[in-house]
């Protein structure tokens, strides 16, 4: 039945823009309206797509190139993504051939990049070129040696600490697609960890949430991953005892708004 | 001591008990990648038919987890009830099995050996019940609970509903609440996963719920699920707490992962009940499980997740809680690979739950790295509901916007309701049908009452 008079349905309008939770759906009898089948089908239809869809190493490598950065292309021990589902373990472990790739990179760097595919591929195609060109600048003034940029597939969080520590990085940035939800299958996730080797917990790393155009914009993430990475320095650690406070150092350089990309 | 069997030519040995149980246990991804599951279909047949020969008994002399090592363990064996098990003392596991299933397994001669039936048992005879003993059985067990309204009777069920929002925003989660009040949802706990762990934040929450309840009179509780610390800290301040939470594990050490102890959880219910804020019982605990948390810590001493998830019900059952909830697909696809693992996950859970006497409800879930869809939870929420589940989710759309996974919605609960004939618990029934939300067939109407809630949280908004 459609059950709102339409004064009523103007007023669940409303309601539903106070959150982004699907609410006011109505119904035919106990059940959703085709449309709201659809649009959720949809939705999960694309995040199931953002996990399956096949990471594109090489795209990301040229589009990163017209970037003043060198890109290295590495793969972790999960041979597909059937069994890098299954063993998390693996994509937390460099394959043989990448670690002797990286080892003859290694150098002396402050900080170590890395692209990874994560649980959404989609989210690195969609974001991490833009997202990066807007992060560089921000870490060239801070006057970083940075290691070459590492991207990185069927990968999970934890293989920047095996990665980091290959390079000879003093701290590692993991930049990562996120698990997709239902409204956000595109998320980039950004985890920061100083002193990176492997063996560490996710107590020891920094983390900023949903980069993506509908969430935490590019500007606003690089600026705050900026500020972590700056913090982290000055006070040699990462983790649970580093708070995120930029939005305080965002205040104090406003009001000429954020600082240009 | 090794435990053999032969199937033909082959002889199956399995060094311990805890082998036996973990490789009888129908396949799943976790105990896979914990390097424990049978190796071949024939290695679980035989596992299967060693654990059905051995003595309910020897769950009482041989414990999986070092009763030295292990809090849980000590509270299983030290709170063991012989009187009550003295029924089914003589049985195997699978003896046991039969005997449920047999008519003299009634709701109260269950209800009766309750007490005497530990995880590891409950455990045991699962892995020998095909879906349909999961839930022939679980039907006949009845756990009735109380706060400010009874949950659990016959031909009842009911829903938590879940309002969270991203950023915690007091007029959206109103927005939500309102939704799903107006679908008939909310009996078993309005329980919000707040995104920020900052008590004032969780405070004002804990005022906007209670407001809320009181200015409508609704016959229900509140939950912020934060940790139990959190909750303890909070009603010493003075907030509006009626149920304490905590997410809770079948081993000590997974218990440590989550900051709990056995001693802390006491001081929690004690908390919660000094408050004297239930209104026709004083169950106040509400606890959330999944199979595969002790793993994921690191604390599963080599048992199979499934037996570890029966544990963490004699956790809760020390406590008298209102809800125990088992997650059973938000972990991932590591630990319950898909639709299919995930459905007998929920099955086994709400069946051993209710076997040991505790008021099972299963948010039936899953997350978008699984193999796994609205489907199946439409089969999974059918099974339930025809099981006798205590309560499940009702979340927007079933999409969970703060969370990022897919659960039950408010159209699901109708849907089930309407296929199953299940009533809301009787207070909350009576409620909506004074705000004349529901008819007097408890379906939904359109009434002044849509009118007054809408206008609460529209004021709210303004």
């Amino acid at each position: 039945m459609s059950d709102e008079p339409l004064p009523l349905a103007e007023r669940w309008a409303a309601l539903a823009r106070l959150t982004p939770a699907r609410i006011g759906l109505g119904r035919s009898g106990a059940s959703l309206p085709t449309r709201e089948v659809l649009r959720f089908g949809l939705a999960h239809a694309q995040a199931r797509d953002a996990v399956h869809i096949p990471f594109r190493a090489e795209e990301v490598a040229t589009a990163l190139a017209t970037l003043p950065v060198e890109t290295v292309q590495v793969e972790s021990a999960a041979p597909s993504r059937d069994l890098y589902l299954r063993r998390p373990d693996l994509g937390r472990r460099l394959s043989a051939e990448s670690r002797v790739a990286l080892a003859g990179r290694r150098g002396d760097f402050d900080l170590a990049l890395v692209v990874a595919d994560g649980l959404s591929s989609t989210a690195i195609h969609q974001n991490a070129a833009p997202f990066i060109a807007g992060l560089l600048p921000l870490l060239r003034r801070q006057g970083l040696r940075l290691a070459p940029l590492v991207i990185a597939s069927q990968a999970r969080v934890a293989l920047g600490d095996e990665v980091g520590e290959a390079l000879g990085a003093r701290a590692v940035a993991v930049l990562i697609g996120e698990r997709p939800g239902l409204s956000s299958p595109d998320s980039l996730g950004a985890y920061l960890t100083f002193a990176p080797r492997p063996g560490l917990s996710d107590a020891a790393r920094n983390c900023i949430s949903n980069i993506r155009p509908g969430g935490l914009s590019y500007e606003q993430a690089a600026f705050k991953l900026s500020w972590l990475i700056a913090e982290a320095f000055r006070r040699s650690l990462t983790g649970v005892d580093l708070k995120d406070e930029s939005d305080l150092a965002l205040e104090a350089v406003t009001p000429d708004k954020l600082p240009p990309a | 001591m090794a435990y053999r069997v032969t199937v033909g030519r082959q002889t199956h040995v399995f060094a311990d008990l805890k082998q036996v149980m973990a490789k009888a246990t129908p396949l799943r991804s976790g105990d896979m990648l914990a390097g424990l599951a049978a190796a071949s279909m024939e290695e679980c047949m035989a596992a299967k038919i060693a654990l059905a020969d051995l003595p309910l008994r020897i769950f009482l002399s041989e414990a999986l987890v070092p009763y030295e090592q292990d809090e849980v363990t000590r509270l299983i064996l030290d709170t063991h009830d012989a009187a009550a098990f003295a029924p089914i003392a003589a049985l195997t596991v699978g003896e046991f099995r039969d005997w449920l299933c047999s008519e003299a397994a009634t709701t109260e001669v269950l209800a009766g050996i309750a007490p005497g039936v530990t995880p590891e048992m409950a455990a045991a005879v699962s892995k020998l019940m095909r879906n349909q003993d999961l839930i022939l059985v679980a039907r006949k067990c009845r756990v009735v609970t109380r706060f400010r309204n009874t949950l659990g009777l016959p031909g009842t069920m009911a829903v938590r509903l879940q309002p969270n929002h991203p950023t915690d925003d007091a007029a959206g989660i109103l927005a939500s609440i309102v939704d799903g009040l107006l679908y008939g949802c909310g009996d078993a706990v309005i329980g919000i996963n707040p995104a920020s762990d900052s008590p004032a934040a969780i405070g004002d929450l804990l005022r906007l719920l209670d407001e809320l309840i009181r200015r409508f009179d609704i016959p229900t509780q509140s939950c912020v699920l934060t940790h139990v610390t959190s909750a303890i800290a909070l009603i010493g301040q003075g907030a509006p707490v009626d149920l304490v939470f905590q997410s809770v594990a079948g081993t000590q050490k997974a218990n440590d992962s989550f900051g709990v102890s056995l001693a802390l959880l006491r001081e929690g219910m004690e908390a919660g009940r000094s408050l004297k804020r239930g209104t026709v019982g004083d169950n106040v605990m509400y606890f959330e499980t999944g199979q595969g948390s002790a793993l994921s810590a690191g604390a599963h001493h080599g048992v199979d997740q499934q037996t570890l998830e029966a544990r963490a019900y004699a956790v809760a059952r020390a406590y008298d809680p209102l809800l125990v909830n088992t997650v059973v697909g938000f972990i991932g696809p590591e630990y319950l690979y898909d639709g299919k693992q995930i459905i007998r996950a929920g099955l086994e859970d709400h069946f051993c739950g209710k076997l040991m006497g505790v008021p099972m409800g299963c948010d039936i879930c899953y997350t978008n790295h699984a193999e796994a869809d609205q489907d199946d939870m439409d089969t999974l929420l059918t099974l339930l509901g025809t099981a006798g589940v205590n309560f499940v989710m009702g979340v927007p759309g079933a999409d969970d916007v703060m969370l990022n996974y897919q659960s039950t919605s408010f159209h699901d609960q109708l849907y089930i309701r309407e296929v199953l004939d299940l009533k809301r618990a009787p207070e909350f029934e009576a409620w909506l049908r004074r705000m004349e939300i529901t008819d007097a067939a408890g379906k939904l109407s359109t009434g002044r009452g849509r009118q007054a809630l809408l206008a609460a949280v529209q004021g709210r908004a303004a």
